[in-house]
């Protein structure tokens, strides 16, 4: 056995791999309860790349077949339900994890220099991660498979000049239609997911170049022993590999009630009016979104202007991306910062929080004056960052991990 | 500190507060009644499978539904189900639920073919089909001779008005819509809740057929994975006892 | 799902201590192994048993029923279940008679081997001797052998009694569906479970009325 392993290790980089990037990976020792989101996103992702593999064994991407094909895989293939459950839970679940690993960031300034490229590649994985969900939300081909893919797409018809042919071009038809569904299966099974691995191939190298920030936002380079291991490090392997598994299966654990005890969530994660097949006569009485893209939705419906609104949309997520450059203190924790950084970020939090259940509700006078409040708070929270960090009073960093 | 922490509090309890009545907006219908079914129990559930073949399945169909998936899940032999639910000598055992009813003939009898039911349960919901069907009221100018509360103007005719009687339709204190039960029927009203708490009680079987199976498994992997916690958190513990604070 | 962990990971500034308990440590990882294991291979079931046939697929697999009222003698029919070719034929009376004369240039003549029903392991491998019921799927590589009747043609020889010939490989069956020495195909033609509902009406895909 060990004269096979030396074989292929002199052929493959087994060992140096190994060494490299789990064993002799240094990692600050004073990660917290935030930081098993990256590990659970990971695992999410296998989740779904293995119950989407089985589901497309017995799904049909036709118009005419779609909706039962997905219920046949729900009554008559075997366990089909749960592989079912799973991928369906296992979406909603994804978005749960990105947005609390997301927050870290945003609280420990893990996006500032030199970790810039991390958050790129982090806010890429994002954006593709919404276009993935949103196409395999069309698969099921229910009343808001098709509503909700109708209306996205339509407001690439709000691009001026080429936006309603840009629009048909992305259906293929004039409405939603089998077309829509097949490419949008092609991309949702295959094109996505390639991209999706080879982003989140580049986040882990990104992040291995540079090492981890930490709770503290400390350099654990800065102070090494006579072996040249950060004094505050801990090796990768095994240290937070383990403490990574017991931060799975408590997540399992709460994935498992989900799918055997409220798959439909009470129809956020599954909506009542996607159990009627698609019908392109007749729009269901309210939809909206799933909730991971509400609160993108509050602010498109707060602006009263359809091209305007789609920018805003648009911005609200592009802003994300400048965030390393919008933030010019170079203190990095929370911990370290001012009252006012705090009190932005939980403005913030909160705001994209109530844009989010806005964006589920019926439209109503009051509403969209809270969706237009709540829309400027969220994007104050990026101009006040820019004006407020250049000249922020910060308390003092410590040098070493204390605690 | 401990500001940003009671903040970071607050908005997972604002979170909390926004899913409590862990009901999605779109299709709440004011005043629906909370369906009294209870998914364990078998026998009802089979009553409700018989009131579904014998009420039901001559206009609607359950094209989703396999005859012998009932008896699997209800504890009913192949014999049984041929005898009790089967209409049909040459329909088969793992056939799904057909009207017998032609489809044209029931669009010139109630002017729209009656959907099919398989999903309604979760489409519409448990209570939204328990309070259905038992807001029906007399209304003259309706071609069947009568309305649903719930339902404005449905085709569907009451076909439970042998046992529930008739009811009319008036106002209440506050100017609210009120059912009255003014010519009994050959039930009391609280059997004829049972009677449909039966009905949809097996239609919220038939909408998700995996119901029963799920909730019996739920209980051993949640149990497995509560184990394999304790050892993972104790194989931590140990090896962070390595690491000086 | 649980790693294989290194014991001792060498050069760390939190290197294991002279008081770690690695007995502990290993009887840890070993049930953690083991039982993170069983999970996995848990698992893996409903994977493994999503690609049995569908509650769909068995429903259509359902015994079937034949009316061989209008199948003439030495005639043969063709109906289809669980997507199988199924082969039923009317033989002779002569034809029956003369089966047992083929017994020496056959590899299984008496059916020892289990390719039919119990009530099928006879001389003539059927229930009737003239009603014949085979899976017309050829024991070598699944193809559908032709069926010959006629006798001593030129191109199957002056010692073909009427049989099964498979085109593809060249295997040759007599009109039991028992293999000939000396062609590829190992073992005589399945015989399918089936019943006579009446004289003329037969039930293939299930025996179990008749048994009872």
């Amino acid at each position: 056995m060990n004269k096979l392993f030396q074989w292929f290790d002199a052929r493959l980089p087994l060992s140096s791999f190994w060494n490299a990037h789990l064993s002799g990976y240094y990692v600050p020792k004073n990660f917290n309860f935030w930081y098993f989101f990256g590990s659970l996103a990971l695992t999410v992702f296998v989740i779904q790349i293995v119950s989407g593999i089985w589901l497309t064994m017995n799904y049909k991407p036709s118009a005419a077949e779609a909706f039962a094909s997905v219920e046949y895989i729900m009554r008559d293939v075997e366990w089909g339900w749960l592989i079912r459950y799973m991928h369906s839970t296992g979406a909603s679940a994804f978005f749960i994890v990105i947005y609390l690993h997301m927050l870290r960031g945003l609280m420990y300034g893990s996006y500032k220099n030199p970790r810039e490229l991390i958050w790129i590649f982090g806010m890429l994985i994002y954006v593709v991660l919404m276009a993935e969900a949103f196409m395999g939300y069309l698969l099921p081909w229910g009343q808001m498979s098709y509503w909700g893919a109708q209306v996205i797409i339509s407001l690439f018809g709000a691009i001026p000049f080429v936006g309603p042919d840009l629009a048909l071009w992305i259906r293929g038809d004039y409405v939603v239609g089998d077309a829509t569904l097949n490419r949008f299966f092609a991309l949702h099974v295959i094109a996505l997911p390639l991209i999706l691995l080879f982003l989140i191939g580049g986040h882990v190298m990104a992040l291995h170049e540079v090492g981890s920030n930490n709770p503290e936002g400390i350099d654990i380079k800065k102070h090494k022993d006579a072996n040249g291991k950060p004094l505050d490090g801990v090796a990768f392997h095994p240290y937070y590999t383990i403490k990574d598994l017991v931060g799975v299966v408590v997540f399992l654990f709460f994935f498992a009630i989900v799918v055997f005890y409220m798959p439909e969530m009470g129809g956020y994660f599954l909506e009542k009016p996607n159990f009627i097949p698609a019908n392109p006569l007749l729009t269901p009485e309210h939809i909206a979104p799933v909730w991971y893209f509400t609160p993108f939705y509050a602010i498109l419906r707060a602006v009263p202007d359809k091209f305007l609104g789609v920018m805003a949309m648009g911005g609200a997520i592009f802003v994300l991306f400048l965030l390393p450059w919008l933030d010019r203190n170079p203190v990095r924790s929370i911990r370290y910062r001012s009252p006012l950084f705090k009190g932005l970020l939980a403005m913030f939090v909160i705001s994209f929080v109530v844009l989010g259940w806005l964006g589920m509700q019926p439209v109503t006078p009051l509403l969209t004056f809270m969706a237009q409040f709540f829309t400027i708070l969220y994007f104050g929270y990026f101009v006040a960052l820019w004006w407020m960090s250049k000249n922020e009073k910060t308390l003092p960093v410590p040098e070493r991990i204390t605690r | 500190m401990n500001a940003v922490k009671y903040a970071y509090g607050m908005c997972f309890v604002l979170l909390g507060v926004l899913l409590s009545p862990v009901q999605a907006s779109g299709g709440k219908v004011e005043g629906l009644v909370k369906a009294e079914i209870d998914l364990g129990d078998n026998a009802s559930l089979q009553r409700g499978a018989q009131l579904f073949v014998d009420r039901c399945l001559s206009c609607h169909s359950a094209n989703l539904m396999r005859y012998n998936r009932i008896g699997q899940d209800l504890g009913l032999s192949d014999a049984e189900v041929k005898a009790r639910l089967i209409r049909g000598a040459d329909v088969k055992i793992g056939s799904t639920m057909q009207s017998t009813m032609p489809a044209a003939l029931a669009n010139t009898a109630f002017g729209v073919v009656p959907p099919d039911l398989s999903l309604t349960a979760r489409s519409r919901g448990a209570d939204w089909l328990y309070s259905y069907l038992r807001a029906f009221y007399v209304d003259p100018a309706r071609p069947l001779g009568v309305n649903n509360l719930v339902f404005k103007d449905v085709g569907m005719p009451n076909v439970f008005w042998r046992e529930q009687g008739e009811q009319v339709l008036t106002k209440g204190a506050h100017g609210e819509a009120v059912l009255s039960l003014v010519k009994p029927g050959s039930m009391s009203p609280a059997e004829f809740d049972g009677m449909i708490g039966d009905l949809v009680g097996f239609m919220s079987y038939m909408a998700e057929p995996a119901v029963l199976q799920r909730k019996s498994l739920g209980l051993w992997v949640l149990g497995f994975l509560a184990v394999l916690l304790v050892l993972v958190f104790l194989l931590k513990q140990d090896y962070w006892r390595d690491i000086k604070k | 799902m649980s790693e294989q962990t290194v014991a001792s990971p060498g050069a760390m500034n939190g290197a294991p201590e002279s008081g770690v308990d690695l007995r502990r440590r290993r009887f840890l990882t070993g049930a953690a192994t083991v039982v993170g294991g069983a999970g996995v291979a848990a698992a893996m079931v409903p994977f493994l048993s999503y690609w049995q046939p569908s509650a769909k697929t068995r429903a259509a697999g359902a015994p079937i029923e034949v009316d061989i009222g209008k199948l003439a003698e030495g005639q043969m029919m063709t109906v289809e279940w669980r997507g199988m070719p199924i082969y039923v034929l009317r033989r002779t009376t002569s034809t029956v008679a003369e089966l047992a004369a083929l017994d020496g240039g056959l590899r299984d003549p008496a059916s020892t081997v289990d390719q039919q029903p119990k009530y099928a392991q006879n001389a003539y491998r059927s229930r009737t001797p003239e009603v014949f019921v085979a899976v017309g799927i050829c024991t070598h590589l699944g193809c559908a052998p032709t069926f010959r009747p006629d006798v001593a043609p030129a191109d199957l020889g002056a010692e073909w009694k009427g049989g099964f010939f498979c085109p593809c490989h060249g295997s040759r069956f007599d009109l039991a569906g028992r293999v000939f020495k000396n062609v590829p195909a190992p073992t005589n033609l399945l015989v399918p479970p089936y019943t006579f509902l009446t004289e003329t009406r037969l039930l293939i895909g299930d025996d179990a009325e008749a048994q009872a």
